[in-house]
């Protein structure tokens, strides 16, 4: 059970890479854009890859009438994220720690996990949801109003993970340091979790040798 | 039939392709030599040259930049002429830059670039560049490939002994062509023996800023100062020039300066000359010359006149000048990168002169003087001789050096380019040249590190090289492979103006410093505006200053009324892009000045005087977006007595 909290406790932490990495990464590159313009999905608001790249992109998307890219003020969740995950990295080490203090069992770990994970989908809903809004929800004044061949409106939604042709860019959508971070964290955490589940095992079939070695 | 010849042309593409894979595969297996020459010059699209060369403008008064080996020209950089490409010279901001003691100059003839080294290397931080005609010497930026800064040399003419540096850019030197009055006075020109005076100036160059200033001039007696070069490693502290009518004639020089067997070349011990002026020494003259700085910042040049100018007495200084014989009329004046070997290319010698500076040395120091001219010690011929390279060619002009112990010459009337060896003075190898040849250039050919690969010759006459495009043609230059035992041409290409000479860096130094954007958030213009919210109108009496935005693909304002016959309207144009190579071009109809061409993140003013009442407009010259046609505006022109109150809007109807 230490080997598992300690598990806990460092798949916790991983998740404070998001305060420093980008949670999501997405790339336009085009023919006149060899070097791709980018921006960084942070906990709390979006960066440009390069110092201008916001700016860039922006100017580029007005011409099919996308809004601007939120500021971290214009977006509830730039201030909600970093309290979430601060939470759970907060609660994940409390657990592992009390974990290794034999207070609490195995299942407080897949417990987190599954908060974590449900946090994940809402927050990956989230994510997709406003992406959607901001590819669709176009200025009906555009420059350009571009139809799919059935007449439809062309939309603009990047995709939420892989690649897509939009117009003239390639747009790559993958997950950044601090997403990788915490998949790695979450990923430790079931680790943490069935080496808990193992480490219980033992101990219903020799209770008794186990209570004199701890 | 048709069929047939498809399948003809067809074979015949098979056949090529076999035929460019063998070339391939020699190229690979045989050397430098061993391949076509279109395979070494061809730089395939989106790939880089290897060497970034600037040539002279000679009389375009600017500076292009090439590749090589491709020979494609990237730009022209504007330095001592206006250029209504993008506005240098006619913007408000750039209109300093050619301003000097005679007013506004705005052309010149430039002939010597040469780039910024550290310990004897390129360091490609600045180019640097003569005006010959009204004396100047600009400094290029070589991260903003713009004209920094240009100083008026006083007390000289034709300042064409430059712009050469020193090996760890101390000074660049100015030396006058033409001796003149000093200071300039009404005399008889018949009286010129012994009243006129040469000036050679050497200009402190800031280690952080670059920043220039004339740390003195050096008074030497009134010859003509051709060509220059500092010394190298042990020669460091040197100065050599080359002169001309040492027979000091005024009249039909053609011949009565071509009468002594030798000239000079004037050896210069510079550190001993600061040292002098360091502890006081000098005599302070006035003098009247412009300095003229552009700042990046502000996005604008300033000029100031300066008064004074410290002058030196070569006499005063012992031991600082010498006189080295060397025949006959030399041009170029060239040290190898050793410091060792000065050759003169005496253009009516038939051998080619090379000084020792160890022999220098040592005749100085047993003190083997051979008279003096005007106090000035002539050394012994023999003494300094370290050898001759006999009967190499017609009419040396200049020699460049590989840094693998040969040298090149060019020869202006035999038409050709001859390597010979240092040391032997054999000759090794000749190739015509097409044709009349002045300066050659090897890249780094200037320093300690040349990168001897390429000889670039910059020629004199184009004639039959190119499609005939009436009696004025641009010059020609021609790429030489030097990197074999034989020279070999691959390529001809022309230029711009006259490439009088040239100089070249290898891509990777200077690549990575290239600045892509002015960012907005560092420009200090005092009439930028950095967001929309800053655009406005400012009328003060007759003067009215519009503070314009341009982004893709508007003008801030677009609309603006109020104007009248008569005022004077300063368009303050800011470009908010920050994005590589997105500039916009502004240009205002009636307009007798120029257009504006406005690179990301900069602040260009133009002048527009309306005189005529109406509805005018204006318009982006830059093809910058795909609604760049609808990048326009108008401005309403009222009479002169109108009482309209100015206004100005965008996207309102
Ligand atoms: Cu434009």
């Amino acid at each position: 059970m230490k080997k598992a909290s300690i598990l806990m406790i460092i798949g916790s932490l991983l998740l404070l890479g998001l305060f420093v990495f980008p949670l999501w990464n997405i790339m336009l590159g085009a023919p006149q854009y060899p070097e791709p313009l980018g921006m960084n999905i942070h906990i709390d608001g979006i960066r440009g890859v390069e110092e201008f790249d916001i700016q860039n992109i922006d100017g580029l998307n007005h011409y099919i009438g996308m809004k601007t890219l939120p500021k971290a003020e214009e977006m509830w969740e730039f201030s909600a994220f970093p309290l979430v995950i601060g939470g759970m990295v907060f609660l994940g080490v409390l657990i592992g720690l009390l974990g290794f203090l034999n207070k609490v069992t195995y299942k407080w770990f897949i417990g987190w996990f599954v908060l974590m994970s449900i946090l994940g989908l809402l927050g990956m809903y989230d994510f997709n949801a406003w992406m959607t809004d901001y590819g669709t929800d176009l200025n009906p004044r555009a420059i350009m109003k571009l139809t799919h061949p059935d007449g439809t409106p062309m939309t603009y939604k990047p995709p939420l993970l892989g690649n897509a042709k939009i117009l003239n860019f390639n747009v790559i959508s993958i997950p950044g340091l601090g997403g990788y971070l915490l998949f790695l964290g979450m990923l430790l955490t079931v680790v943490a979790s069935y080496l808990g589940w193992k480490s219980s095992k033992p101990k219903l079939n020799s209770e008794s040798n186990e209570t004199t070695a701890t | 039939m048709r069929k047939y010849k498809n399948l003809f042309l067809g074979l015949l593409g098979v056949f090529a392709l076999m035929t460019s894979c063998n070339n391939q595969g020699k190229s690979s297996s045989g050397g430098a030599l061993g391949s076509n020459a279109a395979d070494r010059v061809y730089v395939g699209p989106g790939e880089y040259d290897e060497f970034y060369a600037f040539f002279s403008g000679g009389y375009t008064g600017n500076l292009t930049v090439y590749g090589l080996p491709s020979g494609r020209m990237f730009k022209e950089i504007p330095v001592f002429s206006q250029f209504p490409t993008n506005g240098y010279g006619y913007s408000e901001e750039t209109k300093p830059m050619l301003n000097t003691s005679f007013g506004f100059v705005p052309w010149d003839d430039s002939h010597h670039p040469d780039i910024s080294q550290t310990n004897g290397e390129l360091d490609g931080r600045w180019i640097f560049i003569n005006g010959n005609n009204t004396p100047r010497i600009a400094r290029i930026d070589l991260t903003t490939f713009e004209t920094a800064e240009i100083i008026e040399v006083p007390n000289s003419a034709g300042n064409h002994s430059s712009s050469f540096i020193t090996e760890n850019t101390e000074y660049v030197v100015a030396g006058t062509r033409f001796a003149v009055p000093v200071p300039q006075r009404d005399m008889p020109i018949k009286d010129y023996k012994g009243n006129f005076k040469g000036a050679l100036s050497f200009i402190s160059v800031a280690p952080e800023t670059g920043r220039m200033d004339i740390k003195f001039q050096l008074m030497m007696p009134g010859f003509n100062y051709d060509l220059s070069h500092p010394g190298r490693g042990k020669s460091h502290g040197w100065f050599f020039f080359t002169t001309y009518n040492t027979e000091e004639a005024s009249t039909l020089l053609e011949v009565n300066a071509s009468q002594n067997d030798k000239d000079f070349i004037a050896a210069v011990n510079w550190k001993k000359i600061e040292e002098y002026v360091n502890n006081g020494g000098g005599t302070m003259m006035p003098a009247e010359y412009a300095h003229n700085v552009y700042d990046d910042d502000t996005h604008m040049a300033t000029s100031t006149m300066k008064k004074e100018v410290l002058t030196v007495d070569p006499t005063k200084v012992p031991g600082a000048v010498y006189f080295l014989p060397t025949p006959k009329s030399p041009h170029g004046c060239d040290v190898d990168p050793s410091g060792e070997y000065i050759v003169g290319n005496g253009k009516l010698s038939a051998d080619l002169t090379v000084h020792s500076f160890t022999k220098m040395l040592a005749a100085i120091e047993n003190e083997k003087f051979d008279g003096e001219a005007y106090g000035i010690p002539i050394l012994k011929f023999e003494d300094v001789l370290a050898g001759v390279v006999s009967q190499p060619g017609l009419g040396p002009l200049h020699t460049e050096f590989d840094g693998k112990g040969n040298a090149y010459t060019t020869f202006f009337i035999s038409s050709e380019v001859v390597k010979w060896k240092l040391g032997t003075w054999e000759v090794l190898d000749r190739q015509p040249s097409y044709y009349s040849v002045g300066h050659g250039m090897i890249p780094g050919g200037n320093s300690q590190k040349p990168f001897g690969k390429y000889f670039v010759s910059m020629n004199k006459i184009t004639k039959d090289r190119y499609l005939p495009v009436g009696p004025e043609m641009e010059h020609s230059a021609q790429l030489y492979d030097i990197s074999g035992d034989k020279m070999e041409l691959l390529l001809d290409f022309p230029t711009h103006g006259e490439p009088h000479y040239a100089a070249a860096i290898p891509a990777e130094i200077l690549m990575p410093k290239v600045k892509k954007i002015f960012k907005l958030s560092e420009n200090k213009h005092p009439y930028a505006a950095i967001t929309p919210n800053d655009t406005k109108l400012v009328r003060d009496g007759k003067v009215v200053h519009v503070y314009m935005s341009t982004i893709r693909s508007h003008f801030t304002p677009d609309n603006i009324e109020g104007i009248k016959v008569g005022d004077k309207v300063y368009f303050h144009v800011t470009n908010q892009e920050q994005d590589f190579d997105v500039p916009h071009g502004f240009a205002m109809i009636g307009a007798t000045n120029a257009e504006l061409l406005i690179a990301p993140g900069q602040t260009k003013t133009l002048l527009w005087e309306p005189k005529k009442v109406g509805v005018w407009p204006f318009y982006c010259t830059d093809f910058c977006s795909a609604l760049h046609q609808e990048m326009q505006g108008y401005v309403r022109v009222s009479p002169a007595n109108s009482d309209l109150e100015l206004s100005w809007s965008l996207g309102e109807d």
